[in-house]
């Protein structure tokens, strides 16, 4: 029970500087895998199906806000993850999806490494913000795949898991390259000169 | 509710509405309605056989947003609406969301009396120490010495400790919950809602406008180190002396749900006017 000793709090007035942070996972995937090929490709779909659910969301609450240049940033990221899951059903999965543990596929960390953490938003964060969460999500589905493909128990997922990584890799590539030519954001990005917060 | 929906898979994008939420961006209640619709698929729900009840604020929202029956009711009261819907119709699995201005305090009443009940459904607060609708005044689950311009220098009142007073008054299955852990929370969603009787979850989602440190939240919670108990006396220890960021079921009783005999037959709207007649 919380006996108010937690941390001393204090609500900040009127947009205080702050920098959107982009969350590290923890738990690397170190110990030897025994999935088979077919486990695998589930992983891996679902991976990209979520991925492109949660820039759908962050598109969303974006639009919502009137800040339309991210949205349509990250509603792009959404469609390129789609991509990504529809080419593995088309290409891996014989265009069935996988039929899923009950229970729903226990990542460590707690979401597929792949998907940006819900609370990574701020509504007045600029493409440069959204372009570095892609490229954290892109660079933790690379060390997935990597380590899938150094650990698994079976050949084939090892030499699928080399790829995926690889592919990964080259994901997080293009955004590096996106990023270099996106101008990084003002130094008062998160001024608001109307803010929510009472600030009178 | 779409008829479409009806026959499609049942992934948790099924029970998403059309409608799309206007919380603030990096808001906590974004995850909790992805959790919501998990848990419903995991569960193997359909959406006509669902009804998701709520009162007022930022997370009462939740039901618009979801497809599924829905009532956004009245402040305080959704524990009231949501208990008489899962007497008259037990079929339907129940689900009630609240935040924490609107739960343990305007409704904290009902709040008392719905786990003593212990009606079989499932009670969701959405806890961030805050009203963030009406622009960031203290709720009951406020720290102390939280200082803000609405409450200069901290309101000073002990915070209510709602596991603890669900335990006590009567509630069958208590768990804490986190937003940043959409799937986790899915898990325990799915878990309150089998278990027979009054459920209680508190998520904690974090307010990122009026409470941006609550993004510390993820730095801050923790699975809760122990098993469920389904001993109160125990339970009651756990909660008394965690810190809050305990996450995970933390008690879970074997209580038989309250419901009384469902009456057959309907009546004529007229004989029903008729028994309201002063």
């Amino acid at each position: 029970m919380s006996t108010g000793k937690r941390t001393k709090t204090s609500a900040r007035k009127g947009g205080g500087r702050r920098t959107v942070r982009v969350q590290d996972r923890k738990k690397p995937v170190t110990k030897p895998i025994s999935t088979n090929r077919a486990d695998f490709l589930a992983r891996a779909w679902i991976m990209e199906v979520e991925a492109a659910e949660r820039y759908a969301m962050f598109a969303d609450a974006m639009d919502e806000h009137n800040n339309r240049e991210v949205a349509e940033l990250f509603r792009k990221l959404a469609r390129i993850e789609q991509l990504h899951a529809d080419q593995l059903l088309e290409e891996d999965l014989s265009r069935r999806p996988p039929v899923l543990p009950s229970g729903g596929i226990r990542w460590d960390g707690g979401e597929a490494p792949e998907t940006a953490a819900p609370g990574e938003l701020h509504y007045r964060m600029q493409p440069y913000h959204a372009l570095q969460i892609a490229l954290a999500c892109e660079k933790r589905a690379n060390k997935f795949f990597a380590d899938f493909a150094s650990s698994a128990t079976d050949a084939k997922v090892r030499s699928t898991a080399r790829e995926m990584a690889a592919e990964e890799a080259g994901h997080a590539r293009l955004i590096e390259d996106w990023l270099k030519r996106t101008p990084p954001p003002d130094k008062d990005w998160e001024h608001d000169p109307d803010p929510p917060v009472v600030s009178d | 509710m779409t008829t479409a929906a009806a026959a499609a898979p049942l992934t948790a994008q099924v029970f998403k509405a059309d409608y799309k939420p206007i919380w603030c961006p990096g808001c906590g209640d974004y995850a909790v309605l992805s959790s919501f619709t998990k848990a419903f698929a995991m569960l193997e729900l359909r959406p006509e056989n669902i009804a998701v009840v709520s009162g007022i604020g930022c997370s009462s929202r939740i039901p618009a947003y979801t497809n599924c029956y829905g009532f956004h009711g009245v402040h305080g009261r959704a524990l009231a609406a949501g208990t008489g819907l899962k007497i008259a119709r037990p079929d339907l699995t129940v689900l009630v969301a609240s935040g924490d201005g609107d739960g343990y305090s305007i409704g904290g009443n009902h709040f008392l009396h719905a786990c003593r009940r212990n009606v079989d459904l499932t009670y969701v607060v959405m806890d961030n120490h805050v009203y963030g609708m009406t622009k960031g005044q203290p709720s009951p689950t406020t720290e102390p010495d939280w200082d803000s311009k609405l409450s200069p220098g901290g309101t000073g009142l002990r915070t209510f400790h709602p596991l603890v007073i669900a335990l006590a008054a009567g509630a069958n299955f208590i768990a804490r919950a986190f937003s940043g852990d959409p799937n986790g929370t899915a898990q325990i969603l799915a878990e309150a809602i089998r278990t027979p009787g009054f459920s209680f979850v508190e998520i904690l989602s974090p307010c990122v406008t009026f409470r941006p440190e609550q993004r510390n939240w993820k730095n801050q919670v923790r699975p809760a180190p122990v098993a469920p108990t389904d001993d109160p006396a125990r339970a009651a220890r756990r909660i008394m002396t965690d810190d809050g960021f305990n996450i995970g079921v933390l008690y879970k009783g074997e209580r038989k749900p309250y419901q009384p005999p469902i009456i057959k037959g309907t009546k004529r709207l007229a004989d029903l006017e008729a028994e309201f007649t002063i």
